[in-house]
């Protein structure tokens, strides 16, 4: 399996990942070469088996339907790079 | 969703079909409700509406690196009462996913959903339009986790995001596509909006945007199987724009179609101020929303003790409410189906026909009548009716033991309405007793016949329709209060001597 | 005193042999010293001064914990309010922590001292510390090489005497693999058994956090401070947490030791090879039985692996995009251009080779080939560890094929460098836990042994580690210049 590097631009897109024009050869072939080692996942049936998601066979625990948290907008806006009354700021969203 | 009606199949390219050609609409509706849990779906957050932005986003909702999401009870338990409600199979086993997108309202880059095994399977709601019963089926209901909000004004060019919405519980309710008609739509989303605020489980508060909708629309000729090319219209908050965006979308289709265009499935947005929809810029591109079961949260087992118990304690439906108030208080179709329309309209009702003792049929029309005209007139919800129910049930019963009349007991509603008072406040304060007294009745009687011999004389020959001169007359006498059955009684007598 | 055991070390606090703020000071003093291990990202000073005054006023009053004044260092991808938490990226290089991860709650509660937070492959996507924004840490027992990673500082603290305990997380090897590379004690428990809230997410269903220490003694001190339920992460297990020092002497008698045959294969250099087999024979020693036994989808470990962690990676670093937090580029013209350049800009190449292969393998149209092939391989995998566990009570093998190799060695081939997993991924892919203990030496320079168990059986693996290091001193060797 090998990707193009159009095939890694349209996937960095998707990712909303900037990838500088002159390292997308190295990203495809490198990223063709772990698709490589994980194509060996074609050398086993597994047509009975079913996926597992997670390691424990455990069920979700439900959490009651109370209000823990307080407002700490102060707080976690400190780290925020641009806010402005309260809200965070973005470049224009366009619907 | 992706494509949850399963509509998609084009109509073949470059066909022109003839102008005045019948065409058929076919509408599916994803209906999002926000749950009126106290605290969000994943978090320990507030929902409340209307607060500071970002005062209610905690960390969990802010998506800061660490956090993890732990599932509300209470939304899983409001999901399973809607399930249960439209007949659906709650599913013993459901998973949430991850819903892969950037955007500046979802802080994760990923929504918290349901994809391939949604807690609640195929059901039904049955709608009415014009006298006819149409069963629209219900492909499934999931729960995910609300957006946050981008405040479009101007921030130096900039968007404002407030994340307080973000975490607040849905229920996504997708139907087939089984709608033919905008009214159809409106009908469809109406019961809809009806069930979950009989159910408790959302405020449905539309303008707060607590309850709304995307229609998935298309037409094909009539008589064709395949369905045509949908486009989808998103986020639409009220019946009337859900009606006008359809009827408006439905006119582009077969507008482009009968002009040798073709319609490309994409998402567009109503404009209610230009009455239009206009494809959104920022789902110009396919998304590719990569789900995958979420690994922080685990499989949700739905025991069987857990269902019973919130079948057993399920409300009684409107439906069948309805049912019951027809035969329980003899109330004829239209009544019935006024009086439950809302849960807390039925509420006030049953309360008022307990309390007040008075006929079932009375207490009808004095709700539908005096009382929801007053509310509709100030644009009021039966929960802000000045008059609480006990006050309400007290007025009848006024009217029920004689005290007043129902002419005299619509002053005394009109009194209450402004004040706090009480109707015996009023009915002693303004002095509006019904004279019940024979013999006072009958000296304002005989006053009346000694001031107006010419009448009786008409009267005694033959002309009957003098005897509601000398009722009217009675009646302004006594300001109304006379008890007009007794004024009937002793005016014939009277007069006919 | 810095070479002392956590347990001599409370000791010495409580008999007033020397105060916490004296041993915190001499950690302190050591770090500098060996700065150039570069094993710290940042040195909490004055807060670890601060935290060893509390500790000696709690342990005066006599109410202190087991780890009330021990100074301990953590890896930096927990959460520590008010005190930088970057992940070894820079995206996160400006992010102060505003809440404490629940591992840290609970030291905190325990009176332990923080000394700082410690280096780290970029996001824990690595084998040798190299992808770090900060820059590779060096092994101290050969100061050209690499740690091993992601938790490369962590192990090369422990290695150097930095700290009395430290912490790592572990998604495919990341304690494992540095703690053999480096000569120490590291054990990743069973997935659920140590909370990740707070704990920054590479792969969620595979990372768990777990003590990195001088001994398997002082593994079970930390671990018990780690270790339960925490409802604020869906994924712990409300099993009970049991003593873990109590059982440490048990006796090894008729202990069942299963040995993989696909561990022992080519790829296994042969001097390392001849190491795990002294080790093996001192079990023996101790009263082992030694089985071979098959699990034959391990060789499945390595694909599945780089398809699930990359996955579920690629939507939890979605979360950085330059507006809440972290790094956010500089005049971004639209959103498109805010999210491309910023995450561009601050994620290094080995975390986006990664974010890159997990996009799209769920992208439409691969998804059944790749997340849900790798999950039906991870069931595979899964049950060739259940089905060893009804025959052996442990299993044990290398942790790596090699001893620590030199910096820049295998940093521009990710292949070479994920395959230096080979051995420790498969665990994490079953959520078993797992221990690499010191084992001898090739060239002068450490080897591990891997000590596999069933789920929540962590006693029991520090019990058989704790025995072996009864009887061998691998672990109580210092590389020189830094006795």
């Amino acid at each position: 399996m090998s990707l193009t590097a159009h095939d890694v631009q349209k996937i960095a897109h998707l990712a909303r990942l900037g990838i500088n024009a002159e390292d997308i050869d190295a990203y495809a072939n490198s990223l063709s070469g772990i698709l490589d080692l994980v194509a060996e996942m074609n050398t086993l049936d597994t047509e009975q088996t079913s996926p597992m998601a997670h390691p424990l066979n455990q069920v979700q625990r439900l959490r009651a339907d109370v209000i823990t948290e307080v407002n700490q907008r102060e707080h976690f806006q400190a780290l925020a790079p641009q806010i402005e009354a309260g809200l965070y700021l973005v470049p224009k969203v366009i619907e | 969703m992706q494509d949850p009606t399963g509509q998609g199949q084009e109509h073949p390219e470059g066909h022109k079909y003839p102008e005045g050609h019948k065409w058929e609409t076919v509408i599916g509706l994803e209906i999002h409700t926000q749950l009126a849990t106290q605290s969000k779906i994943f978090s320990g957050a507030a929902t409340a509406y209307g607060s500071e932005p970002n005062t209610q986003a905690c960390a969990v909702d802010l998506g800061l690196p660490g956090v993890l999401p732990v599932l509300n009870e209470g939304a899983v338990r409001m999901a399973i009462t809607f399930g249960c409600a439209i007949d659906a199979e709650i599913a013993p086993y459901s998973v949430f996913a991850r819903k892969n997108y950037f955007y500046p309202d979802s802080p994760k880059g990923y929504q918290i959903s349901q994809m391939e095994l949604p807690i609640v399977g195929v059901g039904h709601m049955d709608i009415e339009v014009d006298g006819i019963t149409k069963r629209i089926g219900i492909t499934r209901a999931h729960l995910e986790e609300d957006a946050g909000k981008s405040l479009h004004e101007d921030f130096h060019g900039l968007t404002g995001i407030d994340l307080n919405r973000s975490g607040t519980p849905l229920l996504e309710i997708v139907s087939e596509p089984d709608m033919r008609s905008a009214k159809e739509a409106v009908a469809y989303m109406r019961k809809i909006h009806e069930l979950v605020r009989y159910l408790a489980i959302s405020d449905g508060n539309m303008q707060e945007g607590s309850f709304r909708c995307d229609a998935n629309v298309s037409v094909r000729p009539k008589g064709q199987q395949a369905f045509g090319t949908r486009t989808e219209i998103k986020n639409i908050n009220s019946f009337k724009f859900v009606e006008k965006a359809i009827n408006y979308e439905v006119e582009r289709h077969i507008d482009v179609l009968e002009n040798g265009g073709r319609i490309i499935q994409e998402t567009r947005l109503y404009d209610s101020v230009k009455d239009e929809t206009r494809a959104m810029r920022s789902k110009e591109e396919a998304n590719d929303y990569r789900y995958f079961p979420d690994p922080d949260l685990l499989p949700v087992i739905i025991d069987q003790q857990l269902l019973s118990d919130i079948r057993n304690n399920l409300p009684e439906l409107p439906a069948a409410k309805k049912q019951r108030f027809k035969t329980d208080y003899q109330l004829d179709e239209d009544s019935a189906t006024t009086l439950t329309s809302s849960r807390e309209l039925a509420d006030f009702y049953e309360a008022v026909v307990k309390r007040s003792g008075c006929d079932a049929k009375l207490c009808s029309n004095w709700v539908t009548g005096d009382l929801l005209a007053s509310l509709n007139r100030e644009n009021l919800d039966i929960n802000a009716a000045p008059i609480t129910h006990e006050r309400f049930a007290d007025l009848l019963a006024r009217i029920h033991d004689n005290t007043i009349s129902g002419k005299i007991a619509k002053q005394v509603f009109d009194e209450m309405w402004r004040s706090d008072a009480s109707a015996d406040q009023i009915i002693a304060a303004k002095g509006l007793q019904q004279i019940t007294d024979s013999g006072e009745i009958e000296s304002i009687i005989d006053k009346i016949i000694a001031d107006n011999l010419d009448q009786v004389e008409q009267y005694r020959s033959g002309k009957d329709k003098v005897f509601s001169f000398f009722v009217g007359q009675v009646m302004k006498q006594s300001q109304g209060k006379a008890n007009p059955a007794e004024v009937n009684k002793l005016l014939k007598a009277k007069l006919s001597n | 005193m810095y070479k002392k055991t956590i347990a001599e070390l409370a000791k010495g606090l409580r008999s007033g042999a020397f105060s916490s703020q004296e041993l915190t000071q001499t950690y302190l003093n050591r770090i500098r010293q060996h700065q150039s291990l570069n094993c710290f990202i940042t040195v909490t000073e004055e807060q670890a001064m601060a935290a060893a005054i509390t500790a000696d006023k709690r342990l005066a009053t006599g109410d202190a914990a087991l780890l009330t004044g021990i100074p301990l260092a953590q890896k930096d991808i927990f959460c520590t309010q008010g005190v930088k938490t970057s992940c070894g990226s820079k995206m996160l290089d400006n992010f102060i922590a505003p809440y404490n991860a629940t591992v840290i709650e609970k030291f905190n509660a325990a009176g332990a001292v923080m000394l700082g937070k410690l280096n780290m492959d970029e996001f824990a996507m690595g084998s040798s510390n190299e992808t770090s924004f900060y820059g590779p840490v060096q092994n101290p027992w050969d100061t050209t090489c690499v740690p091993g990673g992601s938790s490369g500082g962590s192990a090369a603290a422990m290695a150097a005497h930095l700290a009395a305990g430290v912490t790592g997380t572990d998604t495919g090897g990341s304690i494992r693999q540095p703690a053999a590379l480096c000569g120490i004690t590291g054990l990743k428990p069973t997935y659920g058994r140590v909370s990740r809230y707070g704990m920054i997410a590479y792969a969620s269903s595979l990372d768990q956090g777990g003590p990195m220490t001088r001994s398997s003694e002082d593994a079970a001190i930390i671990l018990q401070t780690m270790a339960g339920f925490d409802p604020k992460d869906s994924t712990s297990s409300e099993q009970a947490v049991p003593d873990y020092s109590v059982g440490l002497n048990n006796s090894l008698q008729g202990l069942k030791i299963g040995l993989p045959k696909e561990f022992f294969t080519a790829d296994l250099n042969s001097d390392m090879a001849a190491t795990i087999e002294t080790a093996i024979n001192e079990y023996k020693k101790l009263g082992a039985e030694v089985v071979e036994i098959t699990m034959p989808h391990l060789k499945m470990a390595i694909p599945a692996y780089y398809i699930i962690a990359p996955a579920e990676c690629s939507a939890n670093l979605s979360r950085y995009d330059g507006v809440r937090f972290g790094y956010r580029c500089k005049d971004p013209v639209d959103l498109t251009d805010l999210y491309t350049r910023s995450r561009g800009e601050a994620f290094g190449a080995e975390v986006k080779r990664r974010i890159l292969i997990g996009t799209y393998a769920l992208s439409a149209g691969y998804y059944d080939a790749y997340y849900l092939k790798a999950q039906k391989i991870r069931r595979l995998i899964t049950d060739d560890f259940t089905k060893a566990f009804t025959e052996v009570d442990v299993i044990m093998g290398p942790v790596t094929p090699s001893t620590a190799f030199a910096i820049g060695e295998k940093s521009n081939d990710p292949i070479q460098m994920y395959l230096s997993d080979i051995y420790t991924i498969a665990i994490n892919l079953a959520g078993v836990p797992a221990m690499s203990i010191p084992a001898g030496f090739v060239n002068n320079k450490p080897v591990g042994l891997q000590i596999i168990g069933n789920y929540f059986s962590e006693a029991r693996l520090l019990n058989v580690a704790h025995r072996y290091q009864q009887v061998t001193d691998w672990h109580q060797r210092t590389p020189k210049g830094f006795e």
